[in-house]
């Protein structure tokens, strides 16, 4: 990958393409730029919307807060004033977004601790699950994917494309839960093998918590495997399957290269291309998938909390969940575009 | 409007006829889809006692009072599925359930497919400002996650199904809105949409009369693949509190399954049947929507 070498060839790509988007100079930093301008207007419009979203909801906060109890009138005005409800609706917005942009998302009704700090505690447990999961569905979504494509129609590909379809099409949540049913809990002679849920048993130091944590991450890690991977094997077959009538394969197979190069040195890079996308916007969806999962499995984690924060509903940390796992996203896609044009030089026009 | 002299046969039977043979040939395409013609055949018979509920296991199965057996039986001759925390018969709550985890997902599909046809065709019709606004709130919508925007719209709104549908239909129509748009681009590049306009046609007939048609296959085929997704997305907003509690649906029955505790006894038969409803009915409309698609995809769109 040589990125000095890629405005030279879109340089060269613009001077044939007659169009109106032809801009001088190279092209990179301008679509650099244009790319992290429309992700900063993203997330700006994104906590405008945070804001007012949870502006619709009826009835009074407060009472919310209190959960029905018997509370003084000057005790509603107290809590008022705490939590910034006195101020009129355009103040409270400046204050907001001013708060939000230094990275202070208020304080939760129920947890009486600042937003951040939730999140913050939260974050690594989440990006543990996600993190693992992620590795293991991508490459295991890239490598059946590629088998699929190469021996296309056979036994393995109907499975594997059979077997893709129904997972994608099973509630993760509902796996989860049959997964703690038969592997937790256990079914007739079959014992528990594994923890029904947290991230730890609690006492265990050093290397022993770390295998501890490995244990409790294995349900929940295979959960998230299974919902996700179909969409990487489904994408990364197709690519392929688009890229295998190209006449630079035929040449490389009249060269004489064997059959399993072919496939590793020529054709599976360049499909490889348009999976790298999706592996970011994947990145991104596996944020909401996480919410049910963590939920199943009481993970300590951002989806965790998500769900404990919605049933209150305690609207400042769901405003500030909601703005973490948007912005999660954009800044997802915004990578996959960024990265894309240095590995495709035609992409950055 | 374009007035047309009447001649034998007339323009409009002809227009019938060519319609007739159109759906002729797509129906002598699609029959030749294996996994489509399964997913119907499953969607068939779905329907069909989603339809005929009330008289299979009649409307007082959701009837916490006078739940005909002990809670939470295994199943058993007298209960196939066995019974809920209340001794209700579960097999009649799953089909019963059916009901409203259709219902809602088509509506909700209906709402989004609706919603991304109205946009894509407009914004593919009048270009300039109004396309711009347009593509850049779809774009917005496609980055955010969907089911978290659906999940936040649910929890600042009551719960009812309205609820739902609404979450569901205005937080997925963005990828229809791009798809229509796309086609309504390719099709207004086609001469006889220049014929039209030279002849007085308005923008309202171009798009109502010549663009639509043309765009309405692709429609049918992302709406058959958003239903699939809605169902999922339904039962999940159910399961996580956020669906009407006075209806029996699919999602609805978990929650209740995992409230009751069902996960840690140990009472699997609560807990299957609800999820391989939605599972095979997800799947059902999924393989459809392929199956679909790759009738219509060789040439996407055009038809003629």
């Amino acid at each position: 990958m040589t990125a000095d070498a890629t405005p030279a060839l879109v340089e060269d790509k613009q001077q044939t393409a007659a169009g109106p988007r032809v801009r001088k100079g190279s092209a990179y930093p301008r679509y650099l730029a244009g790319k992290v301008a429309g992700a900063a207007v993203s997330l700006l419009a994104v906590l405008v919307t945070s804001f007012f979203l949870f502006r619709l909801i009826p009835g009074d906060p407060v009472k919310t807060m209190t959960g029905g109890r018997q509370v003084s009138a000057e005790q509603l005005a107290a809590y008022r004033e705490e939590f910034g409800l006195d101020l009129p609706l355009w103040r409270q917005f400046t204050d907001y977004c001013g708060k939000a942009l230094t990275g202070d998302f208020g304080t939760s009704y129920q947890f009486r601790a600042p937003v951040v700090d939730k999140i913050t505690e939260a974050l690594p447990n989440t990006l543990l699950l996600t993190g693992t999961a992620f590795v293991l569905y991508t490459v295991l979504g890239i490598f059946l994917g590629t088998r699929s494509a190469w021996r296309r129609g056979g036994l393995g590909d109907r499975f594997n494309t059979g077997l893709a379809l129904t997972l994608y099409s099973i509630p993760s949540f509902w796996l989860g839960l049959l997964l703690i049913i038969v592997l937790s809990v256990g079914i007739g002679p079959l014992p528990g093998m594994f923890p029904t849920g947290g991230m730890e048993s609690g006492g265990e130091e050093g290397f022993a918590y770390v295998l501890d944590v490995a244990h409790h991450l294995v349900l929940p890690v295979v959960t998230l495997v299974a919902v996700e991977y179909g969409q990487t094997l489904l994408v990364t077959r197709s690519a392929l399957l688009d890229e295998m009538g190209s006449d630079y394969l035929t040449t490389a197979r009249a060269k004489g290269l064997r059959d399993d190069l072919v496939r590793r040195r020529h054709a599976v890079p360049n499909a490889l291309l348009p999976t790298v996308t999706l592996i970011f916007i994947n990145l991104g969806r596996t944020v909401a998938g996480v919410i049910l999962v963590e939920t199943v499995f009481s993970w300590p984690g951002l989806g965790g909390l998500f769900y404990q924060a919605l049933s209150v509903p305690d609207l400042p940390l769901v405003q500030g969940l909601f703005f973490v796992f948007a912005a999660a996203v954009i800044l997802m896609n915004t990578l996959a575009d960024l990265v894309y044009p240095l590995l495709d030089p035609r992409v950055a026009r | 409007m374009t007035t047309t002299t009447g001649t034998a046969p007339s323009p409009r039977a002809l227009a019938r006829q060519r319609r007739r043979a159109s759906v002729a040939r797509f129906w002598r395409q699609y029959r030749s889809e294996r996994a489509g013609l399964y997913g119907l055949t499953a969607l068939s018979l779905c329907a069909l006692l989603a339809l005929f509920a009330p008289l299979v296991v009649g409307s007082d199965v959701s009837s916490v009072t006078d739940a005909p057996g002990r809670p939470m039986q295994s199943p058993s001759a007298g209960f196939p599925l066995g019974t809920d925390q209340f001794g209700r018969d579960l097999l009649g709550l799953v089909i019963w359930g059916s009901r409203v985890s259709l219902l809602v997902g088509l509506l909700a599909a209906v709402l989004s497919v609706a919603i991304g046809t109205l946009i894509g065709v407009t914004a593919g019709h009048f270009k300039g400002w109004y396309a711009t606004v347009m593509m850049r709130i779809t774009d917005w919508f496609l980055v955010m996650p969907t089911l978290v925007l659906a999940i936040a719209l649910a929890t600042v709104m009551s719960r009812s199904l309205t609820t739902t549908v609404v979450a569901i239909g205005v937080t997925t129509w963005p990828t229809t809105a791009r798809l229509v748009r796309a086609q309504t681009l390719a099709v207004e590049t086609r001469p006889y949409i220049e014929r039209a306009k030279a002849l007085g046609g308005g923008h309202w007939h171009i798009m109502s009369r010549h663009v639509l048609p043309n765009v309405m296959p692709l429609v049918l085929a992302q709406t058959t693949l958003i239903i699939s997704s809605a169902i999922l997305a339904e039962a999940t907003l159910a399961f996580l509190g956020l669906g009407d509690p006075t209806v029996v649906s699919w999602g609805g029955l978990l929650q209740d399954a995992r409230e009751a505790g069902a996960v840690s006894a140990g009472d699997w038969w609560y807990l299957v049947p609800p999820g391989i409803a939605i599972a095979v009915v997800a799947l059902a409309f999924t393989l459809c929507g392929r199956a679909v698609e790759s009738v219509l995809n060789p040439r996407l769109g055009v038809s003629r």
